[in-house]
């Protein structure tokens, strides 16, 4: 019987003292912010500035060596990269290491949609081309407006790029057969190489 | 007494019975309103948020926008439900939680309908609402319908038993079932209040107020129980059963179960106010107690219980079925029959 | 479907027959896309059949194909509540693997790291407890306070729930300045929060009622379900790998193993295993505490062990750590190439999860959802 008002006592008691909290409550200050008003209070205007977050890239500092694509658990960046024509003039140099450029990079799409800002790109990155920043808000109507292109050469300029490369390779395939026919040639005179270098 | 003010006025024809039969309409309309901003407000900032802010100044037209919501939501009849129940189980509970107001009385003046049976009619008909859940649980064709169905019909009917012997404690205690009456035996003051054992001498006053005020616990929490109230929202208990009998609800019908819940808890709060908190009289006996100020007092009264039961709604967490018919069965309604008891005797020897 | 029994109850006229309700996966109780087959008699449960891998994302056959340091990402995303616990077993069996020895700051650090998971891990487990039994507001009391546990490893690793912090040799940075004022801030506030929810929740009559002698786990169910954690805690049995096996730096710390004394009902029953995790947060804050007054101050560099290319010797290796909910095993087959032939995990959900149907037949269909509450999986680490 004493078990029974006591359990009765429990209830009501433990009730006032829950009551009591959540009043307290009611007149506290909210911890809630209005979010694109307002901002977290330590990170006013954007995120702590080491949080992972959306990836940028600086394409004067990358020159495509892959390691990023490669260290990519989930496969999301991809990579195609031109070799530099040995007869362009005006190539820019690696801003960080200061040697000039070997290789187009022709496309560097990253999947924002597959990533999962690991950061372990940007440990990979020789150049630390790659980098997270606290960019978040980008949300986008379509999956492949995710897909983000980071390559800062044109269709028309990757094509003149490959163009350029195609014909020098042609070319120096051309020399290479036309030496290796002169050769084949120099063999088959036999001797005679003096007046052919002359001639040259 | 007056009964009606509307009909002192243009006399007792159609147009004057319509109009009367409208006035609680507009009031609930917009209560219901201003009790769904409460609720969402009162949840927010007990639990440390702000709640809507983006709807109007501090997002206080929220409400309006969750009616515009429902309303454009698609009303669906999910396939196997049987159609005419599942239409009309939401409108019998609206009309259940509706027909109470007829016997309310807002002010010395008006009262929809004075009847000489009003405690009584309100119970009945607060009854009728288990028809509305059960009918609905059924037709659903779901099983978490008819579970929270049968829990509803359990828990209410269980709980109606503890709060009748409150109301009939306080018929005990006022000599009739009128509501108008009732009120008006509790004229002159707080001190008459029937929470403080209604007009008398101290000594007894200081007797019979302690078991008033257990009458008056447990008919609040009988009221909470009979609305479905947290901790005894088992019917809709939302971690277990989804959300009882209208998980198959959508758009407008739903809308309707929602109506008729906050309905009731005004009525029950009402009713609170009522028999215990001299509904429409005025703490201060004669000082502002002007008709027209007379259905402030009602509301702010009706009005402060309904915030009581948003605030343990947002405190206690659910009972379990056996613990709710236990506590119902085994604590509710024995206390009730010796509060009774102690009351008739206070009515007798006075 | 199984096919529908009635039940020989003498009801006279009345034909009953027990019914089969479907829980999940989409249901507002089940913490993630868990179903439970349950066969109901009325509102008792007679039978309850939990289907899994609605959230399978072949963790482990993937991880077949990553490097090592590329496996610790993946190891985030099981146990996704506690992110920091999972990657630790992992590390630490790679650096006996390859025979490094990590300062002993880093060791503080992770242990401080892993400590703060676990009162996230806890809070969470016991506000969705909470919620479960249908009180709301603590829940959002305990998920406020998390909020700072996640603002310190956002400003220490960059992410807020899956961390990638923990790296093989060392650490991915280094903490910031602040980290032991955070540290103790957030321990000072946890311990506020804990005593209110302790009134507003754990103490409260109804949710006691609810919770005491339901659910009874005995301890020789326990062990033979190799049931590992709280759940294990719960029924009495003071196991924790933190001190029957010390790893790490866990042999130096002076904390307490709370375990389920029965207090308001029978030992092992769902009270028991939530109050374990309540007191496992005090615990923890104590060892954050002590923690924090051994860390050095001086910074050094948290990566200077991290090998450039990992390949470890050909051999297999199991390596264990008391995660927030159970042991995590973790069994890593290497042929000696720099990925993995085989990474499988002993998921403590799992194992915990295999518990229910045994220990919920005769309780009623809400006691059901507070014991699977109360066992605290993540389908997570469920799935895999």
């Amino acid at each position: 019987m004493a078990g029974y008002f006591q359990h009765i006592y429990s209830g009501l008691s433990t009730t006032m003292v829950g009551m009591k909290i959540t009043l307290e409550h009611l007149f506290k200050k909210k911890v809630t912010l209005q979010y694109p008003e307002k901002w977290h209070p330590i990170t006013s205007g954007h995120m702590p500035l080491n949080s992972r977050n959306r990836i940028d890239l600086d394409m004067e500092e990358c020159d495509g060596c892959n390691a990023c694509s490669r260290a990519c658990p989930v496969g999301c960046i991809d990579i195609e990269i031109v070799k530099v024509a040995k007869s362009e003039t005006d190539v820019p140099n690696i801003k960080s290491t200061g040697k000039p450029r070997k290789t187009w990079v022709t496309k560097y799409d990253i999947d924002f949609a597959l990533c999962c800002f690991c950061s372990l790109c940007t440990d990979a990155c020789p150049t630390e081309a790659i980098q997270m920043t606290t960019e978040f808000e980008y949300s986008t109507f379509h999956r492949d407006d995710l897909i983000y292109h980071f390559s800062p050469l044109s269709a028309e300029e990757v094509k003149e790029k490959k163009e350029m490369l195609a014909k020098e390779k042609a070319e120096a395939a051309k020399a290479k057969a036309e030496a290796a026919a002169k050769a084949k040639a120099e063999a088959e005179a036999s001797g005679d190489t003096e007046s052919k270098e002359n001639s040259n | 007494m007056e009964q009606n003010f509307v009909y002192e006025w243009l006399g007792q024809n159609l147009g004057a019975i319509l109009l009367v039969s409208v006035i609680p309409l507009g009031f609930v309309l917009i209560y219901a309103l201003l009790a769904i901003l409460l609720e969402l407000k009162v949840a927010s900032w007990v639990q440390d948020r702000l709640g809507p802010m983006r709807t109007g100044w501090k997002g206080v037209l929220q409400p309006i926008a969750e009616v515009f919501k429902l309303l454009q939501k698609e009303d669906i009849t999910p396939d196997g439900t049987n159609k005419p129940l599942f239409n009309l189980a939401p409108f019998i509970m609206f009309v259940a939680a509706y027909a109470a107001y007829a016997v309310l009385p807002f002010s010395s003046v008006f009262v929809p309908a004075g009847i000489d049976l009003g405690l009584f009619f309100i119970f009945a008909v607060g009854a009728l609402a288990i028809i509305g859940i059960v009918m609905g649980g059924w037709a659903s064709n779901n099983k978490y319908s008819i579970l929270g169905a049968m829990r509803a019909a359990s828990q209410m009917v269980s709980y109606e038993i503890p709060a009748a012997i409150v109301l009939l404690a306080i018929a005990a205690l006022s000599g009739t079932l009128n509501m108008q009456e009732i009120i008006a035996q509790q004229g002159g003051g707080m001190q008459n209040w029937f929470i403080f054992g209604g007009a008398g001498g101290v000594l007894g006053k200081v007797l019979i107020t302690p078991v008033m005020i257990m009458m008056f616990l447990l008919y609040f929490v009988a009221s909470l129980a009979e609305t479905n109230r947290t901790p005894f929202d088992i019917p809709e208990g939302e971690s277990e059963i989804v959300a009882g009998y209208h998980t198959e609800y959508s758009g407008m019908k739903f809308a309707m179960f929602f109506f008729a819940e906050y309905s009731n808890m005004f009525i029950v709060a009402a009713l609170t106010a009522i028999l215990f908190f001299g509904g429409w009289q005025s703490p201060f006996g004669d000082f502002l107690n002007h008709p027209a100020l007379q259905s402030l007092w009602m509301m702010l009264k009706a009005g402060i219980f309904v915030f009581v039961q948003i605030w343990l709604r947002w405190t206690l967490p659910r009972f379990r079925v056996d613990q709710l018919m236990e506590l119902g069965w085994k604590t509710m309604v024995p206390i009730a029959f010796v509060g009774f008891f102690a009351v008739a005797l206070w009515a007798m020897v006075r | 479907m199984a096919e529908r029994k009635t039940i020989d109850y003498d009801f006279g006229r009345v034909d009953t027959e027990r019914m089969r309700l479907n829980v999940g996966p989409q249901h507002p109780s089940t913490h993630g896309v868990l179903r439970l087959e349950v066969e109901l008699e009325g509102e008792l449960v007679t039978e309850v059949v939990p289907h899994i891998g609605y959230l399978h994302r072949c963790m482990e056959k993937a991880s077949e194909a990553m490097t090592y340091p590329q496996v610790i990402p993946f190891l985030d995303r099981m146990d996704y509540i506690s992110s920091m616990n999972n990657e630790w077993p992992y590390v630490m069996g790679m650096e006996k693997m390859l025979d490094i020895k990590v300062s002993e700051r880093i060791e503080l650090i992770r242990i401080i790291m892993a400590e703060l998971n676990r009162i996230g891990n806890h809070q969470i487990a016991i506000a969705t407890f909470g919620l479960d039994a249908g009180a709301f507001t603590p829940f959002l009391f305990l998920f406020r306070d998390r909020e700072m546990i996640l603002d310190l490893f956002e400003a220490a690793s960059g992410g807020r729930l899956l961390y990638n912090y923990m790296w093989i040799g060392g650490l991915q940075r280094d903490v910031p300045p602040t980290f032991k004022e955070d540290c103790l801030r957030i321990v000072k506030t946890v311990r506020e929060t804990n005593k209110e929810v302790d009134n507003l929740l754990l103490g409260n009559r109804i949710f006691v009622d609810r919770t005491a002698d339901t659910g009874i786990l005995p301890a020789d169910v326990a062990i033979s379900f190799a049931a590992s954690g709280p759940v294990l805690r719960g029924s009495g049995i003071p196991f924790d790998l933190r001190r029957s096996e010390p790893y790490s730096l866990y042999d130096r710390f002076d904390f307490d193993i709370p375990v389920g004394r029965g207090e308001v009902g029978t030992v092992g029953d769902s009270f028991d295993r939530n109050i374990v995790r309540f007191r496992e947060m005090e615990e923890s804050c104590k060892i954050i505490e002590q923690a924090v007054a051994m860390l050095p101050d001086a910074s050094e560099d948290v990566r200077a062990l991290v090998p450039k290319r990992i390949k470890p010797p050909k051999g297999e290796f199991y390596c264990k750590a008391e995660n927030p909910k159970g042991e995590l095993g973790l069994y890593i087959v290497s042929d000696g190439t720099a990925k993995p032939q085989r990474v499988k995990a002993r998921g403590t959900s799992f194992v915990n999860l295999a518990l229910l149907p045994e220990i919920s037949k005769g309780y009623m269909l809400a006691d059901l959802i507070l014991i699977l509450g109360s066992i605290d999986i993540v389908l997570g680490e469920v799935d895999r």
